[in-house]
């Protein structure tokens, strides 16, 4: 499957799964699914069949209410049946509302309070180094997030630690629970913070695969100190009436919106 | 006379003998290695020694990243700032995917002393209890520390161990025990009233059980490090030979020590009259600056008046005696 493919298909389990979930974050799901898609389906070192093998590539879901589109990625990848999908949130269910190692299969790390998985992304990447171990470790933030205090205590240690194994992606959407990040709470400027705290900064619009490839690659061949790519990316992107509108952060579609977005979804891709 | 050591300089040298036979863990420490002692590892393995700066909700994340990786991994800090500031990072990050992590607490309780109630936390212990899997353990002395550091490499989930500033007496001669969870350790048998302790209370125990005596009344001493899981048998025990326990804990009387002590002795059938448990330790306040002899007087950790408290329910007619 190539990765727009991919992340097409993902778009759909990620509106199914909150659909039959009847709650959850399709918004912010949709945003950083095309940064999944690529890392899941090109950059990591992962082995479906192994998932906990010593040396694969971690990732870290740090926004960990975006779980529908993490559960898609592994789904497609083979690291559970997709049809798990309509089960998210369910009593029965390994799909949590937020990712549990413990529960489902290809999940690194738990997360879902906001600011401690990029901690914990830290440790898997200082883990490599002091074990001198090659995998890499990718986190994805969100902007909302990177108001909690704790992920600028981690950015000081990975850069402190020249965790250059470790690439953060900024899921920069704009939009959070209570509105725009501008009017909650300003992080701006975000490239400019995350540099002042010694990461390599990159910036990139997170819908193009190109981009998102060629600023992996720069990740990957810095050396020395951490990487952040910060990812301007459309909140809800996809489905014309999700996008932009931050009170689909937490919202499932109701029947008629659901089969008016997978429309969508098929016409466009 | 006893020697007297801090049960965190018992962490100190405890992590750095085990490191001889353990090659597979780290310490984390957030800029207090000189006060937690890890230092005294740091100097002997400083490859494996992790500081974290001032940040303790961070190392707690980057213990578990770690833990993920396979790793054992001790994180230090004041008990206030590892279990009270990080008590969210340990509940989430931590416990609930049962990550192989030892938060090791120093600083615990009053006898901090002279830095007063900010830094004297009387919150650890019912903090840690209450998350689910977190093995909770309180040493009396620098040998059990050992002991209970020997227990939590080899356990595999998280652990907490509180840990103290003040040099205590070593009552276990070294090497001269091992604890596994729920172990308790009878020191003093009796007949009429069980003393249970967590933490330093060897002597204020040694102390109550002679003047009792005097007055008739022979004390059973329980040292019970293990507050998760408490050792239920101990309990039973103390109740149906005594009929009555009393709780010794540095710590704030709610939700600590003499808490999970009367969780477990409210479910134990008991015919007689009277309460069944007296706790002492700090009774809903924050502390203060003092010296630790002071601090226990003031908050009423004195043998007389844990004496009042318990002729007042055993031998009240006994009370004038005193």
């Amino acid at each position: 499957m190539n990765t727009e493919s991919m992340a097409l298909e993902m778009r759909k389990l990620i509106l199914t799964s909150v659909y039959h979930a009847k709650s959850g974050h399709p918004g912010g799901s949709l945003s950083c699914t095309d940064i999944l898609a690529v890392l899941y389906n090109e950059e990591m070192k992962i082995d479906p069949t192994d998932p906990k093998k010593a040396d694969r590539d971690r990732l870290v879901l740090s926004k960990g209410h975006a779980a529908p589109a993490l559960y898609a990625a592994l789904a497609l990848k083979g690291f559970f049946p997709k049809e798990d999908m309509v089960s998210l949130r369910k009593i029965y269910s390994h799909l949590e509302g937020h990712p549990s190692m413990k529960s489902t299969p290809g999940v690194d790390i738990s997360t879902g309070s906001l600011g401690q998985g990029i901690s914990a992304a830290c440790g898997m990447a200082l883990s490599a180094k002091l074990r001198k171990e090659d995998y890499r470790v990718y986190a994805v933030l969100g902007d909302g997030e990177i108001e909690e205090g704790q992920v600028w205590e981690a950015m000081m240690f990975a850069a402190h630690y020249k965790l250059d194994n470790l690439c953060v992606f900024v899921d920069l959407n704009g939009l959070q629970i209570d509105g725009a990040t501008k009017e909650v709470m300003g992080s701006d400027p975000v490239p400019d913070k995350m540099r002042a705290f010694g990461l390599n900064v990159i910036e990139i619009d997170g819908h193009d695969y190109d981009a998102i490839r060629g600023a992996l690659k720069v990740a990957r061949e810095t050396k020395g100190k951490p990487t952040c790519i910060v990812a301007n990316t459309v909140k809800g992107k996809g489905v014309s009436f999700m996008e932009n509108q931050c009170d689909w952060h937490g919202t499932a579609p109701k029947q008629a919106e659901y089969e008016l977005a997978m429309k969508e979804l098929e016409q466009n891709g | 006379m006893a020697d007297l050591k801090a049960t965190r300089d018992a962490y100190g040298e405890g992590l750095a003998e085990l490191a001889k036979e353990y090659s597979n863990f780290y310490v984390l420490d957030a800029d207090l290695a000189k006060a937690t002692k890890t230092i005294t590892f740091k100097k002997q393995y400083p490859d494996r020694f992790i500081d974290c700066g001032i940040a303790e909700g961070n190392m707690i994340g980057v213990a578990a990243g770690l833990a993920t990786c396979g790793n054992i991994v001790f994180a230090s800090s004041f008990s206030m700032f590892a279990a009270g500031r990080a008590f969210e990072q340990i509940r989430n990050t931590v416990a609930y995917p049962h990550l192989n992590v030892k938060i090791v607490g120093t600083h615990s309780g009053l006898t901090v002393g002279e830095d007063g109630a900010t830094h004297q936390c009387l919150e650890d212990l019912g903090l840690m209890r209450t998350i689910p899997g977190m093995i909770v353990i309180n040493p009396s002395d620098a040998t059990q520390m050992k002991a209970a550091l020997r227990f939590a490499v080899e356990h595999d989930g998280p652990v907490y161990i509180r840990g103290g500033r003040l040099a205590v007496p070593v009552v276990y001669p070294e090497g001269s025990i091992t604890y596994t969870a729920g172990q308790s350790y009878r020191i003093a048998e009796g007949n009429d009233v069980t003393l249970m302790f967590c933490g330093h209370f060897h002597e204020l125990t040694a102390q109550i059980r002679e003047k009792l005596a005097e007055l008739g009344i022979s004390c059973r001493v329980v040292d019970m490090p293990s507050v998760k899981p408490v050792d239920r048998k101990a309990v039973e025990d103390a109740l149906t030979d005594t009929g009555l326990i009393v709780t010794f804990e540095d710590h704030n009387i709610n939700g600590g020590f003499g808490s999970a002590i009367c969780e477990v002795a409210c479910e134990i059938p008991c015919t007689r009259q009277g309460p069944s448990v007296i706790r002492i330790g700090v009774e809903d306040s924050f502390g203060k600056s003092g010296t630790p002899a002071e601090l226990m007087e003031k908050y009423g950790f004195t043998v007389d008046a844990v004496c009042r408290k318990i002729l007042a329910v055993k031998a009240p007619e006994k009370l004038n005696q005193l």
